[in-house]
């Protein structure tokens, strides 16, 4: 039989049961939908992810305090270690230990909210230094100016707000000049940044600066700090820079066994791969979910092509009688399990598709993050062969019982 | 001349052990009109899937056009069915849902015939059961009748050396049998083989020649002086 009958017999066979076709490719076309829609969104994630980290610049280090992180429930003794101090900013700024460090901050989260004569607001306070963050994150105050190193050795109490915190604050009058109060203190605002969003893991319009000095002394209480970030004049010394971090720090800290530390260094690389990592560590998990899932609904085709078999056996047995071979009969059947499966591939390329396009537009609409809509061509390839693949596979053995029915007794079948 | 059907001693026994056929010898030649005629459970549907290439006998020799089923392959008996034999049954086996020349053309699927000349082909054997008004209708659209006509079509579009027609009026009033017995008839007048199998004894008076089955027998194998005119 020529591939064009073959096709439009299975075709017939298809649309003569249109609802059972349909139920049957259900659990095909959730499978399918599944994958593009993990990998749609696990690649969304990875660029938006990707794309905070590289905000930060790849000449950027990290110094935090405690022992890398191995798992999630390591994180905490990252945040209460207390083994980052001033005295190892002082001996990271010296350019004998660290030559190609051309900038440091340290930095200390202040939590607790901010207000203005009754107004209440709660913006991401840190201490840090203004200058840093503005040549950083190439932000620029848009009122005012930035407090400075003076600032910092006099631990003034001096603000810079981001654009949103001024709005929700004041309102449309001036900020510059006025005190807000922070943890019970007064802090003179000296400058407000200019619109910027968000960059990195900031929100730069919903950031409050106060110098970390300041911080340390009068709002916290502590010696220590929550992060050290530090550039480095050219990416291209991004691996030795750390290097010589770890000697200094280690020397500082009277370290010799590099595996007690107690601090570690992230570079936006190092990041870039970790996040790159897990990201594919959970797609690849997802995905084998899926495809159990899909064995599952293979099952299925397997089932419903059964019952189509008993069903024609009349049809196999008239086929047969008038010239149909063993191989006509078997190709048939495993065609229309193949084209059964393979539509379900299709609409569940389409399907997919639109709901990720749909978490793309939803994300991006209603939260702040610059979600990026992927279609993702090797998974929507990979749906179209696995779903064709599912229906060759439980499609074969339904196929070859047909082939295999007599002519006579198919012919007699009730 | 070397006969077109020539059976010897043929049996069949079924795995249950029912003996069908228990050595039936014949022999028909090219152009004949035979009727096998006997009771119900006589045998006579055994033999004509035997002498139809549907089945195999269990012992005994019989060879269609000078060869025997054993001569072929699997792939080759398929070809034999399609190239050389027509059948029509009793229930008519039409494809639901599929038109009455799709129906006819059914058998060119699997021949070697060029596919553009597959419905020139179809609509001439329809034509010739006189069904060229009623191409395009689905059998639920087609009355009895009807549709063992589109059935003879279907059994004459690939030219075969001989038909096979098991009861093909069992399922249809007097009048439509009449028409197919007709459709039979002038097809033998225009040299074909016919087998009719059959169980009434007025049908088989159409034929040529009636060969009796009876229990898996043949009792009597007559030729008739004179046959009944449709």
């Amino acid at each position: 039989m020529t591939l064009k009958y073959s096709v439009k017999t299975a075709f017939v066979g298809l649309k003569t049961n249109k609802t059972r076709s349909g139920l049957t490719i259900l659990g095909i076309v959730i499978g399918i939908t599944s994958i593009i829609l993990v990998m749609s969104i696990g690649q969304g994630a990875e660029n938006l992810i990707l794309n905070e980290i590289s905000g930060f610049g790849a000449e950027t280090i990290a110094i935090r305090p405690g022992q890398e992180p191995k798992g999630p429930s390591d994180i905490g003794q990252t945040l209460f270690s207390d083994s980052l101090k001033i005295r190892d900013v002082e001996l990271l700024k010296k350019k004998s230990n660290v030559p190609h460090l051309v900038d440091i901050m340290p930095v200390l989260i202040v939590p607790g909210s901010i207000s203005y004569q009754g107004e209440t607001y709660r913006p991401m306070t840190m201490g840090g230094s203004a200058e840093f963050i503005s040549s950083a994150f190439n932000v620029f105050p848009g009122e005012g100016v930035l407090f400075d190193e003076q600032d910092i050795k006099d631990r003034a109490s001096v603000v810079v707000i981001g654009s949103k915190v001024r709005r929700e604050l004041f309102g449309e009058s001036d900020a510059v000049g006025k005190f807000i109060k922070i943890k019970g203190r007064k802090f003179r605002v000296v400058g407000v940044l200019a619109e910027k969003g968000q960059v990195s893991l900031f929100n730069l319009n919903d950031l409050a600066i106060v110098p970390y000095t300041t911080a340390q002394a009068y709002l916290l209480g502590i010696d220590y700090f929550n992060e050290i970030i530090t550039k480095v004049d050219n990416p291209e010394n991004v691996a030795r820079t750390v290097v010589d971090i770890e000697a200094t720090l280690r020397q500082s800290h009277n370290i010799t066994d590099p595996d007690k530390d107690d601090f570690f260094v992230v570079t936006s690389q190092a990041a870039v791969e970790q996040i790159k990592s897990i990201i594919g560590a959970l797609t690849v998990f997802l995905s084998s979910v899926v495809a159990i899932a899909l064995v599952v609904a293979g099952v299925g085709v397997m089932n419903i092509m059964l019952v189509s078999v008993t069903e024609r056996t009349k049809e196999v047995g008239l086929r047969k009688a008038v010239g149909a071979t063993d191989r006509d009969i078997l190709f048939q059947f495993l065609l229309e399990a193949a084209m059964l499966t393979g539509l379900g591939g299709v609409i569940a390329i389409i399907l997919g598709a639109f709901l990720s396009f749909t978490v793309a537009f939803t994300l991006t609409q209603y939260t702040n993050l610059q979600w990026e809509y992927t279609f993702p061509v090797s998974a929507a390839l990979l749906g179209i062969t696995v779903s064709t693949l599912v229906g060759v596979v439980f499609g074969l053995y339904p196929a070859r019982k047909a082939s295999k029915k007599s002519p006579i007794e198919a012919l007699g079948y009730e | 001349m070397k006969p077109l059907l020539l059976a010897k001693d043929i049996e069949k026994t079924y795995p249950d052990g029912t003996r069908a056929l228990r050595g039936v010898s014949l022999s028909i030649e090219k152009g004949e009109f035979v009727a096998i005629m006997g009771p119900s459970g006589s045998g006579k549907s055994t033999l004509l899937h035997v002498l139809g290439f549907l089945d195999r006998q269990s012992s005994g020799v019989y060879t269609f056009d000078g060869n025997t089923i054993d001569d072929y392959r699997e792939d080759e008996v398929a070809h034999v069915r399609n190239k050389k034999m027509g059948f029509v049954f009793q229930t008519f086996n039409l494809l639901p849902r599929t038109s009455a020349l799709d129906n006819v053309k059914l058998p060119l699927l699997y021949s070697s015939v060029e596919e553009s000349k597959w419905n020139t082909m179809a609509l001439d054997v329809l034509d010739l059961v006189g069904l060229s008004h009623r191409t395009e209708h689905d059998p639920a659209e087609l009355s009895g009748g009807e549709k063992q006509r589109v059935a003879i079509a279907r059994a004459l579009v690939n030219n075969p050396s001989v038909i096979f027609a098991d009861e093909p009026t069992g399922n249809l009033d007097s009048k439509s049998g009449m028409d197919i017995l007709k459709i039979l008839a002038d097809l033998h007048t225009a040299r074909r083989t016919i087998v009719l199998i059959t169980h009434e004894q007025y049908l088989s008076e159409f034929a040529q020649r009636i060969i009796y089955i009876k229990d898996g027998m043949v009792e009597k194998d007559d030729r008739v002086e004179s046959r009944r005119k449709v």
